[in-house]
């Protein structure tokens, strides 16, 4: 058996910093099912956002101005004392990354880069280039290495272990070698990311199962504002890889097939630098109406940054050229991008408060997994970096703090346990099934993206709900090709599909319950925002039954008063 | 309409688990439209084929760096390489050389980042820190960019000749160059001239041919060769300086 003070579960930004803020007083360990550097931080693009003041547009900027931003982009349901604590954190955090090696990219004098983003009221999107994760995430890897934290990589959990009101740990497979492996911890923090792929277009990595959340969610834990799904308005058709919001912050046009800016029929102020939320339901207006372009790949709207010239493509948007070039055989430099609107982060996630901390004594969860809230009902571009690395730092403190009068005693036996369901959920697997995982995955990336999408109705939300409960029920069924353990893909994905499956559920239900329009979750029969009745969480809990249990939770207002969201 | 065209995917199959079995190739035939990856075919191979099929992948957009392997004989990622890109209907899959295979295209990469650490991957600073940024010109980061970009993906690592030897070479390879002289080329990087001792041998940067196989297999551009030529350059500088008793205080 394993055994750490603190398991971490997840190796991106958020597992990272939390393991690094923890190290030296504790015996940590981190578990990821994928070497640090493929977690899917990595890929975000665009930057991080942070009141420096650097942009010479940005003197007036401070943090109470972000902070205002975050919560007017939320569609004021996010918490405002967490939202305040993560944008004045956020100054701290950019420059300590930047202490820590982070290359970030400049201004002609030395200071960091700053760029527009969407609705931000200044340009405080801090940037290396449109590599901005890639740069933050190597950073805090070699902030670990050179801490020497204990990093255990493809090491795959199978299982959240709680047990009398108290988290004792994991059970793990080890990938490499097929055995499983319990892990004891005082305490258990994680930051697994976000589940992107239970949509069928998403930008996310393919390891973006949402493994994590549904495993809180089995073992207990109550899930905040599932139904609150960002599409991103930008993806390339096809692969759905991101176009980062950078490209409408250097100035790229969206264009339909009249070759029309559209933007400025519906927000003139903000146009193309409206929230995500506003911009992803333009372009599907307009292609809906006739107005997109049409491709073997699917309906599109242009994306064009040949305006902007050669020069600043390859100097600011190198990775986008780069991607074009080689997924679609496009040089934006000359030709518009083929983009259409897909799912892109959770704002939802495992119910947390803005110190990490779950209900339950000892777990602890943060970045894009976890629900404080600070995104509310939409996530500002630039704002899901600082949220892994702000929380990954303050979920650090917090455990820090809690732990001061000794580290709980995990139960072992607990542990032992789960270790024999998780070897009975193997050998259940294992044996011949009618189902294959990828078949009943398939369905329901297809279901919860023509169901449960960008705009949203009873009637098809019920449809969806009826079909997953088909696909839970099939998922009964589902065996894989061979008993064999180690790198064994088809196993692992058997095992996140459960998973998967509940965080479905929960997110269908959050949705056909919230009768109104608010951010991300846009609902045709209630077009509006409604705060009498749905200034509120949404709290998803298992029930006995399996199926997800609802309630609410009130939202913190400090000094912002709801108002009508407009750009 | 798009037109699917058949092709025909051979791929070397290995499990260390079971070392009385020998590598041999398992065929698979699959129609594909324009546009598809490697990658994309492998899950499909996978998900509708053969269950049993071992290889890594994560971001499916050329930046996390899990799917390298070697594709009709050239090292890449699977996620960027089209199935179109070749003169041929028959695409071979190889795991990346260099490495001890676990199983199928998936390899121990072990080595690897026990070299990345070897070289203290990390900026190394003395001075107090500011209260805000340290500042860096835009040349100055310029002149980092190329090393900054590498995503680890070990594609040089599984080019490389002199690797290519044995393991008994125990050679740091070129990926943990490019990482250490993207901090001694960054203008925050404060380390001793003395942290170049660790690849200052025969084992280090003086293992290396200079036959640019690894500037030809990185995904990236970036040129691992030019590190291995600028670490060799200040070392030399570091020697004629302490000869001339001007060495840097080791401190």
């Amino acid at each position: 058996m394993l055994d750490h003070d603190i398991l971490i579960v997840g190796g991106g930004l958020t597992g990272l910093r939390a393991a690094v803020g923890l190290c030296d007083r504790f015996n940590v360990g981190l578990i990821s099912k994928v070497y640090p550097t493929r977690s899917h931080s990595i890929a975000a693009q665009g930057g991080i956002n942070a009141a420096l003041t650097n942009n010479p547009d940005s003197r007036d900027d401070s943090w109470e101005k972000h902070t205002f931003d975050t919560i007017k982009g939320s569609d004021f349901l996010a918490d405002q004392d967490a939202a305040e604590i993560m944008c004045k954190e956020a100054i701290g955090i950019v420059y300590e990354m930047e202490h820590w090696g982070c290359p970030f990219s400049r201004f002609p004098d030395g200071t960091i880069a700053q760029r527009p983003f969407g609705g931000a009221g200044y340009p405080r999107t801090c940037y290396s280039a449109d590599i901005t994760g890639h740069v933050l995430l190597n950073t805090l890897y070699e902030r670990a290495v050179a801490k020497g934290v204990k990093i255990y990589p493809e090491l795959f959990v199978a299982g959240l272990c709680i047990e009398e009101g108290q988290c004792h740990g994991v059970v793990a497979l080890d990938m490499k070698t097929g055995e499983l492996i319990p892990v004891s911890a005082g305490v258990t923090f994680f930051g697994t990311g976000g589940y992107g792929r239970v949509y069928q277009h998403s930008t996310n990595a393919l390891i973006n199962t949402g493994s994590g959340i549904g495993m809180a969610y089995q073992a207990g834990l109550p899930l905040k504002d599932m139904e609150f799904v960002q599409f991103h308005p930008t993806s390339l058709i096809g692969t759905n890889i991101l176009m980062t919001e950078g490209c409408r912050g250097e100035g790229a046009y969206l264009l339909n097939n009249q070759g029309e800016r559209f933007m400025q029929r519906y927000v003139p102020s903000a146009m193309e630098l409206a929230p995500r939320d506003i911009v992803s339901r333009c372009i599907q207006t307009e292609m809906d109406e006739g107005r997109g372009f049409e491709h073997p790949l699917g309906r599109y709207i242009q994306l064009d940054l040949r305006h902007l010239g050669s020069k600043k493509i390859i100097e600011r948007l190198p990775g986008i050229r780069n991607i074009c070039i080689d997924f679609i055989g496009i040089d934006p430099v000359l030709e518009p991008i083929p983009i259409m609107p897909c799912q892109h982060y959770s704002m939802g996630g495992i119910d947390v408060d803005k110190r990490c901390a779950s209900e339950l004594p000892g777990f602890y969860a943060g970045g894009e997994c976890a629900c404080v809230s600070v995104h509310g009902a939409n996530r500002l571009g630039g704002n899901s970096l600082l949220d892994t690395i702000v929380f990954g730092k303050l979920g650090a403190q917090a455990i820090g703090e809690d732990l001061e009068d000794g580290v709980p005693r995990p139960d072992e036996k607990a542990i032992l346990r789960l270790k024999d369901k998780v070897e009975e959920k193997f050998r259940r697997l294992a044996a011949p099934g009618a189902e294959k995982p990828y078949r009943i995955h398939a369905e329901l990336g297809a279901v919860m993206n023509e169901k449960v999408g960008i705009f949203r109705t009873r009637e098809e939300l019920e449809q969806a709900l009826d079909k997953l409960i088909e696909l839970k029920r099939r998922y009964g069924d589902v065996g894989v090709s061979s008993p064999v353990r180690y790198m064994n893909y088809e196993l692992t994905a058997a095992l996140e599909l459960e998973a998967m499956l509940d965080v479905s559920h929960t997110i269908i239900l959050g949705a056909i319950l919230r009768e109104e329009s608010r951010g991300a979750h846009f609902r045709t029969d209630f077009k509006t925002r409604n705060d009498g009745d749905w200034l509120k969480h949404t709290i998803a809990r298992m029930g006995d039954d399996g199926s997800p249990v609802l309630s609410f939770k009130d939202v913190t207002i400090t000094r912002y008063q709801p108002t009508e969201r407009k750009y | 309409m798009i037109k699917a065209s058949a092709y025909t995917f051979k791929i070397l199959r290995y499990d260390a688990m079971k070392p009385e079995s020998s590598p041999c190739f398992s065929t698979y035939k699959i129609r594909v439209i324009p546009g598809l990856t490697v990658l994309s075919v492998l899950i499909r191979i996978r998900d509708e084929i053969d269950g049993t099929l071992s290889f890594r992948s994560s971001c499916r957009s050329a930046v996390c760096g899990s799917c390298a392997m070697v594709i009709n004989g050239k090292l890449d990622l699977a996620c960027r390489t089209q199935v179109a890109a070749f003169d041929t209907d028959t695409i071979i899959l190889e795991p990346l050389p260099n490495f001890e295979v676990i199983r199928d295209l998936v390899v121990d990469m072990t080595p690897f980042w026990t070299m990345y650490e070897k070289v203290q991957p990390y900026l190394i600073r003395h001075s107090p820190v500011p209260e805000k940024e340290l500042p860096q010109s835009e040349a100055e980061r310029l002149r980092i960019d190329q090393y900054v970009n590498c995503i680890l993906c070990a594609c040089c690592y599984g080019a490389c000749p002199v690797l290519a030897r044995g393991p008994d070479s125990d050679y740091m390879g070129p990926a943990a160059a490019v990482k250490l002289e993207r901090f001694v080329l960054d203008s925050r990087d404060e380390r001793p001239a003395g942290a170049l001792d660790v690849v200052n041998d025969e084992k280090g940067v003086w293992a290396c041919d200079t036959m640019f196989h690894c500037i030809d297999a990185c995904p990236k551009d970036v040129r691992p060769t030019d590190a291995i030529v600028g670490l060799r350059k200040a070392m030399v500088k570091n020697r004629f300086q302490k000869m001339l008793g001007k060495a840097k205080n080791e401190a």
